[in-house]
């Protein structure tokens, strides 16, 4: 992990925004014209902050994501990133031809780190996501959140300041999910990444983030904006979760009521 | 900034020693309960399940064979031999040295070909799977392509290059290429939208995707392409070896058939027939198949039956 920190505290000095989102707008065309996904969003994430991003189906968070990391260009505004983002999906999206390690190994040589030095470095990603016997497994002999870990591993191995998720963990079973966002503000808090994670779980939203965004859907725009300041280690059962939880759904709700009006 | 962020985080865990731990064995834990050992079926089990079927279908067509002659239903032996005829005809080529040569000149012919072909089909089928305009131009006769019946080509490849061995390649290649470019561009076509999504936010774009991600994920399809394209560099074989004959040639399997024609020897037809099989069977299950199940099985996508 040392050279992973190093970097990423050269890094911290000069950039001010692990991203910046400025009013970014995203429309595509649609069988009723020219359909507007994002409207107007702008959003900066700092260095070392974990966002959420919090919607309901339609919100656009998921292009969004696309957006910041740079699959898709915005049909107007900009978006600045500090380097090319790591980005985790709702499936593992690990390449089933290559072992565990290899995956990682993968990410690592496409970012130019030297033969010699990989496999040291993937076997200390797998450590870090307590998977440190699996290298040499192959991604079908993994369990789901096995498989979710080592796309993180994967992740980590671009080492980008910023780490993109889109509902990583929403196709897990619940205990599983529990243990992962554990183990995800684990090594939030022990490296310097800064997270911007997409889910329609309150919950996990606020389990998670120091700061929750909520999207209005069709089109996206941002409705409000939470910061979250209860101290960690938080738990999803806990009380102050809960609370902020049920303020923050009562928003939702009234956002997804409005599409029923008209 | 960094340091600071580790110093936090070793604190949080010197405040909660057990915390950290429980996490750790509570993986431990998940990981252990949802993980599944295959174990490997007993050699009695595969040998009554794998070997037993076929080789109790190869008897029983002996035996229909045997009757076939036995009982008179057919009493001419120029149009059926007998069972015994033929491997007495397999014994006489053995003896007199000459049957593994007419294996091998066919073989290494097929073989030879085969590999042209591989080495022209993969980079047509890149191009055709990967760039628009080559797909639309010659995409659909590539695939019409394999609907012709190679035998086709044998006239006008002896008009263009003679009889002899590059007449062969010719015709191999114009059966072989296009399986195994279509095979290709099938693989490439089924490769998971989200494996190029993640190929790309890794950084392999444009060659490098093409080498780390689109390549292997397209090996199964591929691989598919690559046994047909041998069962195809076969048969044009085959046909090439049998319409064109000559001295020059030497005796290939084809040619060994047409001469049982030609000198009215039904056990030498039968013979070359049995051994044109047994070679495309062989080249399918001593290379094709063991390869096709070890990357199946490698990605998970072979169910053990």
């Amino acid at each position: 992990m040392a050279t992973a920190l190093a970097k990423a505290a050269d890094g911290t000095a000069a950039v001010e925004h692990a991203a910046r989102i400025e009013h970014v707008s995203k429309s595509f065309a649609g069988p009723t014209g020219r359909q507007l996904v994002l409207d107007d969003i702008t959003l900066d994430v700092a260095p070392g902050e974990f966002v959420t991003l919090l919607g309901a189906s339609g919100c656009g968070k998921s292009t969004l994501l696309n957006l910041v990391a740079g699959l898709d260009a915005p049909t107007a505004g900009s978006i600045t990133t500090d380097g090319r983002p790591a980005l985790m999906f709702q499936e593992h999206a690990l390449f089933p031809w290559l072992t565990a390690g290899k995956n990682i190994e993968l990410a690592l040589r496409l970012r130019g780190v030297p033969k010699s030095e990989r496999r040291a470095r993937a076997e200390e990603l797998l450590e870090l996501v307590r998977l440190g016997g699996a290298y040499g497994k192959r991604v079908h002999e993994l369990s789901g959140g096995m498989r979710q870990r080592v796309a993180m591993a994967r992740a980590l191995a671009q080492d980008s300041g910023l780490l993109l998720m889109d509902e990583p963990f929403a196709a897990l079973d619940a205990i599983t999910r529990d243990v992962l966002h554990d183990e995800l503000t684990r090594i939030w808090r022990e490296t310097n990444l800064s997270v911007l994670f997409v889910t329609h779980n309150v919950r996990e939203a606020v389990r998670l983030a120091q700061r929750v965004v909520l999207l209005s859907s069709r089109p996206g725009r941002i409705a409000h904006e939470w910061t979250v300041d209860i101290p960690h280690p938080r738990r999803i059962e806990d009380t102050a979760v809960a609370e902020l939880s049920v303020e923050i759904t009562e928003q939702l709700r009234g956002e997804i009521r409005r599409h029923g009006q008209h | 900034m960094a340091s600071t962020d580790t110093t936090t985080a070793v604190e949080a865990g010197a405040a909660g020693p057990g915390k950290a731990g429980d996490l750790a064995g509570l993986e431990a834990g998940l990981d252990a309960l949802e993980t599944v050992q295959p174990g490997r079926p007993p050699l009695r089990e595969t040998l009554v399940r794998k070997v037993l079927p076929p080789v109790t279908a190869v008897v029983l067509v002996l035996v229909v064979w045997q009757a076939l002659v036995s009982f008179g239903v057919v009493d001419d032996p120029t149009k059926l031999p007998t069972p015994a005829d033929v491997w007495g005809e397999i014994e006489d080529a053995w003896l007199q040295g000459t049957l593994l040569g007419y294996i091998w000149t066919s073989v290494s012919r097929g073989l030879l070909g085969f590999l042209l072909a591989l080495v022209i089909g993969t980079p047509l089928g890149l191009l055709v799977a990967r760039v628009r305009f080559v797909r639309a131009a010659i995409g659909p006769i590539l695939s019409g392509l394999q609907s012709l019946p190679s035998v086709a080509w044998v006239p006008p490849a002896v008009i263009w290059l003679g009889l002899n061995d590059s007449m062969m390649y010719a015709v191999i290649l114009l059966g072989a290429v296009p399986s195994i470019a279509n095979g290709l561009v099938s693989g490439v076509d089924q490769v998971p939208p989200l494996f190029l999504r993640a190929g790309r936010t890794l950084g392999a774009t444009g060659l490098r995707g093409t080498w780390h991600i689109v390549m292997p994920a397209a090996l199964p399809g591929y691989l598919a392409g690559l046994k047909q394209g041998w069962a195809f560099s076969w048969r044009s074989l085959m046909a090439a070896e049998i319409i064109a004959s000559s001295p020059d040639l030497g005796v290939g399997l084809g040619q060994l058939l047409e001469n049982g024609r030609n000198t009215s020897s039904m056990s030498m037809v039968f013979l070359a027939i049995f051994l044109i099989l047994i070679v495309g069977i062989a080249i399918d299950l001593l290379i094709f198949s063991p390869l096709e199940r070890w990357v199946l099985r490698s990605r998970g996508l072979l169910v053990k039956s």
